[in-house]
């Protein structure tokens, strides 16, 4: 990916975010930004808080300090250094704002496809039946399953349930697209078919923050990658200089080293 | 409220409610056993037998658990004597009932856990030259047995507040001890408080010895 | 023997009905109220959590007859003047609210927690997440266990009659006491019950079948 977008303020910012799990400190002051239109990826060892960064920034888990924006819209809390919890409505209509797609599909396993898709377009967005349908029916062929609109999700392969969960994610229109681990639960050879749908998106500028274990996807899609370990940003650059022979991090060149010693990079 | 609660009387009868909360662990021991023997032979000639013992097990399950027990209570104690030519007394009468019903309710238990022992074992049992009837009682029973333990357990706790159905025959287990003071002291709330606390407490003391024991013995689905 | 059943019939028929009205009142009312607790249960603050849950460990922990009796006998002390039929109805209703707590609990639980995160990730809130993500898949974990609790309900009925309301089992008692014909007519008590319950478990099955549509 070439030519880093430039906007004036990021779309997303984390400023000094922390959060513990009992006695465990899975982020310990995280600083990051992401600009409009920008492909952010995070890598790292397992259990170094990656998902769970992903998921303050949905939401789907507090955190304990810091704070968290979404065009200048702090995430979760208000009035500031009060930290009150958003009401259940205010915190449904930010959500709206984010997309995710989950590394286990999460797809709603009574509803088709298409259902799946017109759920959040009708019950969240207001839209009517026929439009919804149609819109859905859109990212469906966006994604390759136009055939499969109708189909339970059960009836679908991995990777078909994975592109539906992206059309679920991006039919919303958000602002911002979140990717958890989304192939790790993928068999290797129906990992392309998902990565190909995100470079498409990629390419159509969508912001997107992703975190993958796909250090190859990581390098040919990002404009930027972030390294996490402990809880930290342990470096941040464009992934030319992230792979570079001459990357100062200790820590990021012994885990690019095992990935590059696993696979040909 | 406008009840002032006074306990002084139930105290100085508690000998009648801890006598029947003695029987009452009685009865539910002894039906649980007798039913676990029920049970037990039951499952085995059910999982063995042919079409007529299945059919006939089947519909002793059946009947038993669509019906009340309190009917089964009177039915034993009031309808039986009056064909046969034997008595007994009330408490003999309830625990055969307890006992017949508990079987019922075991047979199911049994037989989906004699279903459920892992097919390897029994052909690492043929494996090693062992007859049916070796296989049954040295590999399918005893793994049986450890997999029903939480089922057996619940059972039980069942069984121990079932046995307060036990008072409409004047059986003088705990719920029978609570309306007997009643009628003599008219503490009404007091006893029913003092009861239920203590069914509440013996019940689950008992749900957690229980556990405990299954911790050790019992092996996961 | 048949004399006396085919005597015992007219005088049964009455019982019967207030055994099935007093059954249908109560799950009605249990499932409303213990559906409501049991979200409450699964999703509330902590202390409608607690409260909520020793709610339910106490009453399932109490024989049912004890509880009945304490509705019956205790209430009027405090002043709550409620006649048998009332009385037996509430007795039932809450023991039985205390088991369709535990049927919800166990069916929200059954649904893996990545369900709610997609339905939050969408924008959905609560309520919507509950109606449209979550109850149709806790559904079909609900029913098995909730239509095996009527057949319990029904069962369950039968100890109202020591309250004295003209329920079946009242109605049985109420024959033997003038003819003097215990065995056949309890026997035949326990066929009505078995009718009754064994129809009520066939139409359960259809019904389970009715709702098995989702495979994982």
């Amino acid at each position: 990916m070439s030519g880093k977008p430039t906007g004036a303020t990021p779309l997303l910012r984390i400023k000094g975010v922390q959060k513990s799990f009992g006695s465990t400190h899975v982020l310990r002051g995280i600083d990051l930004d992401v600009a409009r239109g920008e492909v952010v990826t995070i890598i790292g060892p397992s259990g170094g808080g990656k998902t769970t960064l992903l998921r303050c920034v949905n939401f789907l888990e507090t955190y304990d300090r810091g704070s968290i924006t979404i065009d200048g819209a702090e995430v979760g809390y208000r009035d500031g250094e009060a930290r009150k919890r958003r009401t259940e409505t205010d915190l449904a209509r930010m959500r709206a704002e984010t997309g995710m797609v989950f590394q286990l599909f999460n797809l709603f396993p009574h509803l088709t496809a298409a259902q799946n898709i017109t759920l959040g377009l009708t019950r969240v967005r207001g839209l009517g039946r026929a439009e919804a349908g149609d819109k859905a029916m859109h990212w469906l062929k966006r994604v390759g399953l136009a055939d499969k609109a109708g189909h339970l999700p059960s009836e679908l392969s991995g990777g078909q349930q994975q592109r539906v969960g992206i059309a679920r994610a991006v039919a919303m229109e958000p602002k911002i697209l979140l990717l958890d681990e989304i192939t790790s639960a993928l068999d290797p050879e129906l990992i392309g078919e998902v990565l190909d749908v995100v470079l498409s998106l990629a390419a159509d500028g969508m912001t997107m923050l992703i975190v993958t274990h796909e250090i190859g996807f990581a390098r040919d899609a990002s404009h930027r990658i972030v390294f996490m370990a402990e809880g930290t940003v342990g470096a941040e650059a464009p992934p030319a200089e992230i792979f570079s022979p001459n990357q100062p991090n200790e820590r990021l060149r012994s885990f690019l080293g095992r990935f590059s010693a696993a696979h040909r990079l | 409220m406008g009840y002032d609660l006074n306990f002084t009387l139930i105290w100085r009868h508690f000998d009648k409610l801890w006598s029947g909360l003695i029987l009452s662990l009685e009865l539910a021991i002894l039906s649980i056993g007798i039913g676990i023997v029920i049970g037990l032979i039951l499952a085995v000639i059910y999982v063995s037998g042919g079409r007529i013992a299945r059919a006939l097990i089947a519909a002793y399950v059946e009947l038993i658990r669509n019906v009340p027990l309190i009917l089964l209570v009177y039915l034993v104690f009031y309808g039986i004597p009056t064909v046969f030519d034997f008595a007994y007394d009330n408490t003999t009468s309830f625990v055969m009932t307890l006992s017949v019903y508990a079987g019922a309710y075991l047979v199911e238990v049994f037989r989906a856990g004699l279903d459920a022992v892992p097919k390897g074992l029994i052909d690492a049992g043929k494996a090693i030259g062992l007859t049916p009837w070796q296989r049954l009682v040295h590999v399918r029973l005893p793994t049986m047995l450890r997999m029903t333990l939480p089922a057996l357990s619940n059972t039980f706790v069942s069984l121990f507040k079932d046995t307060s159905v036990a008072s409409v025959i004047a059986v003088p287990e705990l719920t029978y001890g609570a309306q007997w003071i009643n009628f003599n002291t008219f503490r009404i709330m007091e006893v029913y408080l003092v009861v239920t606390g203590l069914y509440l407490v013996t019940g689950y003391a008992i749900l957690l010895g229980l556990r405990a024991l299954e911790r050790r013995y019992s092996i996961g689905r | 023997m048949l004399d006396q059943v085919l005597y015992a019939i007219p005088f049964l028929l009455p019982g019967l009905l207030v055994t099935i009205e007093v059954s249908l009142i109560t799950v009605a009312i249990s499932t409303v109220i213990g559906v409501a607790l049991g979200v409450g249960l699964v999703y509330g603050q902590w202390p409608l959590r607690w409260a909520i849950r020793g709610f339910s460990d106490i009453i399932r922990g109490i024989p049912i007859l004890v509880l009945l009796f304490f509705v019956y006998y205790g209430l009027p002390l405090t002043g709550i003047n409620l006649n048998n039929f009332a009385a037996a109805v509430l007795g039932l209703t809450i023991f039985k609210i205390a088991q369709v707590i535990e049927y919800v609990r166990g069916a929200i639980e059954s649904v893996p927690r990545g369900q709610m995160d997609a339905a939050k990730s969408i924008g959905l809130p609560f309520h919507e997440r509950l109606a449209y993500v979550i109850a149709p898949q806790a559904l079909r974990r609900f029913l098995p266990p909730w239509l095996n609790g009527v057949t319990d309900a029904v069962k369950g009925s039968a100890l109202i009659s020591l309250l004295g309301v003209g329920d079946l089992l009242f109605g049985i008692q109420k024959v033997v006491g003038r003819t003097y014909e215990p065995l056949a007519l309890y026997c035949f008590g326990a066929l009505v019950y078995f009718a009754l319950n064994y129809a009520l478990s066939l139409a359960s099955r259809a019904l389970e079948r009715r709702f098995s549509y989702i495979r994982e």
